[in-house]
């Protein structure tokens, strides 16, 4: 089954791993912007980034017939230090019209702290402006549910079309919310921080498949790159139809990223 | 599948990780110091609770992130001396 992994950080990944994700059915991966593991220490760094994830990665995702996404900004944990995030916010707009640049992301909230919020205002701020679509980083572990209802409280304050906005990594106990608000979800992957495929087949049996999207995040930490295919799978074993596991994996990512002027998805039928 | 034939495929997976937390829970025992006082052992036991107690609705896993989470206060703007922005 051909599917798209919509949170990846190849950057993180060896070209291996774009072989086995080639091998696996994947098509196509959008990057988000993200923490590199350390603190960066000027905007020129950023820059760099960027041209990482608008030149280097798809030359190497097209290796392999996948095709490389990305969306940019400074991400919740580096977004700290208000005075940095300000001059990698002025950077960002020299990128926006790459051709594979479909948003603003992943931005939103690491520890929750009044620093972040005000960083993730100017992000959304910074979307509106440029008619972008969004994707939405929320908290790790016991942080998650306080900072996914700020995030809520927060995006509800801009008139954004809430169909171009994504909250990633939400769980059992943020879906719900999440979804009721008008936004899409994304659920990661991830062998013991987040959802495992057993977990996350339960909350789409819970709550639906529409709007709805499902990733592996995979980074530099513990993370497993071909996530989405250990999903398949379960949904297989529980009989779910192929139907309904090609719009999890294929057809939901597609018409989300279908909203962005840079999305241009080769059908990977017709290849 | 109707909820025999999950029993079926779930009942060793259920069975193994149970007895991975008791494992855990006798090895935190045996070791040398003191965590009963450690407000996550507190957070465990409650969870083992949900786990075991019966719902209305399947929402033990929701209420079991819920108990691992901290609370969120619709007045945080207040704290960081935030104003909205509409």
């Amino acid at each position: 089954m051909y599917y798209i992994d919509p949170h990846l950080h190849m950057v993180s990944r060896t070209t291996d791993d774009y072989e086995t994700l080639a091998k696996m059915g994947c098509v196509a991966i959008s990057e988000p912007a993200f923490w590199a593991g350390f603190d960066r220490g000027s905007g020129e760094s950023f820059r760099d980034y960027f041209r990482q994830l608008t030149e280097v990665e798809p030359k190497r995702a097209a290796q392999y017939g996948i095709q490389h996404f990305t969306w940019l900004c400074i991400n919740a944990k580096e977004a700290e230090n208000v005075e940095l995030s300000r001059e990698v916010l002025k950077i960002i707009p020299e990128f926006l019209d790459c051709p594979n640049v479909l948003g603003i992301g992943e931005i939103g909230l690491n520890k929750n702290t009044k620093n972040e919020a005000i960083i993730f205002q100017e992000h959304m701020e910074l979307a509106i402006a440029h008619q972008q679509q969004v994707l939405i980083h929320t908290p790790h572990l016991e942080d998650k549910y306080q900072g996914t209802r700020m995030i809520l409280d927060m995006l509800g304050e801009h008139s954004i079309d809430r169909s171009r906005v994504l909250v990633d990594h939400v769980e059992e106990h943020t879906v719900g919310p999440v979804l009721e608000a008008g936004y899409w979800v994304g659920m990661t992957l991830y062998p013991v921080t987040k959802c495992t495929p057993s977990r996350a087949v339960h909350i789409i049996e819970r709550h639906g498949a529409e709007r709805l999207c499902v990733n592996s995040a995979g980074d530099w930490g513990p993370s497993k790159p071909t996530a989405v295919p250990d999903l398949v799978l379960e949904m297989r074993r529980r009989g779910h139809k192929e139907s309904l596991i090609k719009k999890v994996v294929y057809d939901n990512p597609r018409e989300f990223f279908s909203q962005s002027k840079n999305f241009n998805l080769e059908n990977p039928a017709a290849r | 599948m109707n909820s025999k034939q999950i029993l079926d495929r779930e009942f060793l997976e259920i069975r193994a990780k149970i007895l991975e937390v008791a494992a855990a829970l006798d090895r935190i025992e045996r070791a040398e110091g003191e965590v009963a006082d450690d407000p996550r052992m507190a957070l465990i036991s409650d969870a083992i609770n949900v786990i075991a107690s019966e719902h209305s609705a399947p929402i033990r896993a929701e209420k079991i992130q819920l108990l691992f989470s901290r609370a969120y206060d619709e007045q945080w703007r207040n704290e960081f001396s935030i104003a909205t922005r509409s």
